[in-house]
């Protein structure tokens, strides 16, 4: 009853967002917002349909920038096609071609990834993105070595009569193909092979029993993210104009896997909630600071450990409390939370800004800048308030999670009854 | 025509001979139980014969056609379907997807991934029908995997008839039930499974006198003796190798 004014009005919220923020001075939309929320839903495709393996049919695969790359170096060369007369193809429908492109290559090489299950299927994923990243090194005429491949999105072959000049035309264009994929991808986990995906996760051996080959099903589900992971890498070649080695690299698959995993992978939304999270950390905070993605790699383990359904799945807990009524009487608990929160959190970030100005940041001349004061990185001082912030507040919050823990314990119990 | 016969299987797992020359004819709607104290390879047998392992030699044939060299799920398909000892479904889906999985292949719908299984009438109200015919009705919408032992064994039985297996094999479905749930599960299994061929395996007595027509005695991997109750009963190999301490 809640998601079905939910996703009219996130689909508003991302239409209206970048209007927000115009700069009606300068009549001009504000870049930084336009290229992040870009990257945005570029990535909230990539993750979802990583999550058709990992959360949909229990498969750990460590090779998925590889169908999200191969889409993007594929956009490139039909882009330089059609630019050069080559090919009618209107802008609008080159992130399915980009999708093609991935299914293609996610059969290839589903075909033998999904042979094998476990480690075993991790295994020969990992092998097939280093396959990938050394071929995108080796064949220059596709990949065009360390330098990737450019082109020029202006092909003037539009469907509407755009011509895609504008940071703006190409983010609602990116935005119609999120939406779009995302329904599709949605749809697929209320049909018979989504389902059996599930089944295929929960109990590979038990499928076999019913009728179906768990491998098929894994095939096909294998070869449909490719698909989707495509079209992710088709929006990114008509955004960026640059393809490199960097989008089938194994560095985005793991971020495709972070994404997903903080995200949550047991709620189909999840992914979307992590790609839409980590590329705001990515965009805000590798501004502010070099060392951002030491704070995603903690924020990875910590949820591995202490959140292992992700956000979404630390959301979905909250159902049953909220349908009761009860919500408020958590307010507090999570207050008493978040202050020893802080004090973790500070101390951490002050310790590794600290050194990270030790080393790199004494290397690019830079000086440490916290709370509107330089700070001195060799005085004692902001070492010892650090470390007595992290220790404390780590103490502290032990004490405070298992008084919340107890809380919510009763509650729940309460709630069930 | 029998339903599935058995011609000197032979299973080897390295040098040790676990089946030594299974021969078995079971005829169309017979109830069927195997019994053998605990390592004679009942549970292998059905292992062989549902295609989870290979045989080493001899052959398997359902409705007259060999079968013991296909896949397990090529041999689901021809219509032989089996339960597990230790309890095996999809934890992390509903009571009711669980069904649902099991009835979608026979149903056609293969590895369809553009019918939205909500629509698809006959096959949601299939699955509801079963639900009613395992008395989890009310469990509808609960994750299998949070079921009680008893109802996860209901489940199970569901699971393996869905289908409309002409040839039910179930094992141990029974074990670790008390004795009303034991009751229960026997009058559970001879509703679903009238007028299917029924291959058992079965350690409670009397539930095996109670069900069986043919009672199929496994000692060692070797059948020592294959008969109705009464015959079984009466036979000294039996009494002296199996039975001997029951009565």
């Amino acid at each position: 009853m809640k998601s079905r004014w939910l996703i009219p009005a996130l689909i508003a919220v991302a239409i209206a967002l970048p209007w927000c923020f115009y700069d009606w001075g300068h009549h001009r939309h504000a870049g930084f917002l336009l290229s992040m929320l870009s990257q945005m839903g570029m990535m909230v495709i990539l993750a979802l349909s990583y999550n058709m393996l990992l959360g949909q049919a229990g498969l750990f695969s460590l090779c998925h920038a590889t169908f999200f790359g191969i889409g993007g170096y594929a956009t490139v060369h039909l882009l330089n096609a059609v630019g050069a007369g080559d090919l009618p193809v209107p802008m609008e429908l080159m992130p399915l071609l980009a999708g093609l492109s991935g299914l293609a290559l996610a059969i290839l090489f589903g075909a033998m990834a999904t042979k094998q299950r476990a480690t075993a299927f991790a295994m020969i994923t990992l092998g097939i993105s280093e396959l990938m990243a050394t071929a995108a090194l080796m064949f220059h005429h596709f990949f065009g070595g360390e330098g990737g491949v450019t082109t020029n999105r202006m092909i003037e072959n539009s469907l509407f009569g755009l011509t895609y000049a504008s940071g703006l035309q190409v983010y609602y264009l990116i935005l119609a193909w999120t939406v779009l994929a995302t329904g599709l991808m949605y749809y697929l986990t209320l049909t018979p092979l989504g389902r059996m995906a599930n089944a295929t996760r929960d109990n590979f051996e038990r499928a076999q029993f019913i009728g179906y080959d768990p491998r098929m099903v894994r095939f096909l589900q294998f070869a449909l993210s490719g698909f989707f992971a495509g079209i992710g890498g088709g929006l990114y070649a008509i955004t960026y104009e640059i393809v490199t080695f960097d989008a089938l690299a194994a560095p985005l698959s793991a971020n495709a896997l972070l994404m997903a995993y903080i995200g949550g992978t047991t709620v189909f939304g999840g992914p979307i909630l992590g790609a839409i999270l980590i590329t705001l950390l990515q965009s805000g905070v590798s501004l502010l600071s070099n060392s951002w993605l030491v704070y995603v790699g903690v924020m990875f383990i910590a949820m591995v450990i202490f959140a292992p359904t992700g956000l979404a799945g630390i959301i979905k807990a909250h159902g049953p409390i909220r349908h009761s009524g009860r919500l408020g009487s958590l307010v507090v608990p999570y207050l008493r939370l978040v202050i020893p929160s802080l004090g973790l959190l500070l101390g951490f970030v002050g310790i590794v800004e600290l050194m990270s100005f030790l080393t790199i940041g004494a290397a690019q001349g830079r000086k440490l800048v916290l709370f509107g004061g330089p700070v001195d990185v060799h005085a004692a001082l902001p070492w010892v308030i650090s470390c007595g912030s992290l220790i404390l507040g780590a103490l502290w919050l032990r004490i405070e999670a298992a008084g919340f823990h107890r809380i919510w314990e009763n509650l729940t119990a309460e709630v069930r009854r | 025509m029998t339903a599935l016969t058995l011609r000197n299987v032979r299973k080897n797992f390295g040098a040790t001979e676990i089946i030594r020359g299974v021969t078995l004819d079971i005829a169309p709607g017979e109830r069927h139980c195997i019994i053998g104290p605990n390592g004679a390879g009942k549970t292998t047998c059905f292992n062989l014969i549902s295609g989870r392992f290979p045989i080493t030699s001899g052959e398997i044939l359902l409705n007259g056609e060999r079968i013991d060299t296909l896949p397990p799920h090529k041999i689901n398909r021809m219509g032989l379907s089996r339960s597990f000892q230790i309890t095996s479904i999809f934890q992390r889906l509903s009571v009711f997807e669980n069904l649902r999985c099991a009835l979608l292949w026979s149903r056609g719908y293969r590895y369809s991934f553009w019918s939205p299984l909500w629509r698809q009438k006959a096959l949601n109200e299939a699955a509801e029908v079963l639900l009613e015919d395992l008395n989890l009705s009310a469990r509808r919408d609960i994750l299998a995997g949070l079921l009680s032992y008893a109802e996860q064994r209901a489940l199970e039985i569901g699971m393996t008839i869905a289908g409309g297996a002409s040839v039910v094999l179930l094992d141990e479905p029974t074990a670790g039930m008390s004795n009303t749930e034991t009751d229960y599960a026997m009058a559970l299994i001879r509703r679903v499974t009238a007028g299917k061929t029924l291959l058992m395996v079965e350690h409670d007595m009397k539930v095996v006198f109670d069900l069986a027509d043919t009672i199929t005695v496994l000692v060692y991997g070797q059948v020592i003796a294959s008969g109705p109750p009464v015959e079984v009963r009466a036979n000294r190999a039996v009494q002296e190798a199996y039975l001997g301490a029951l009565e």
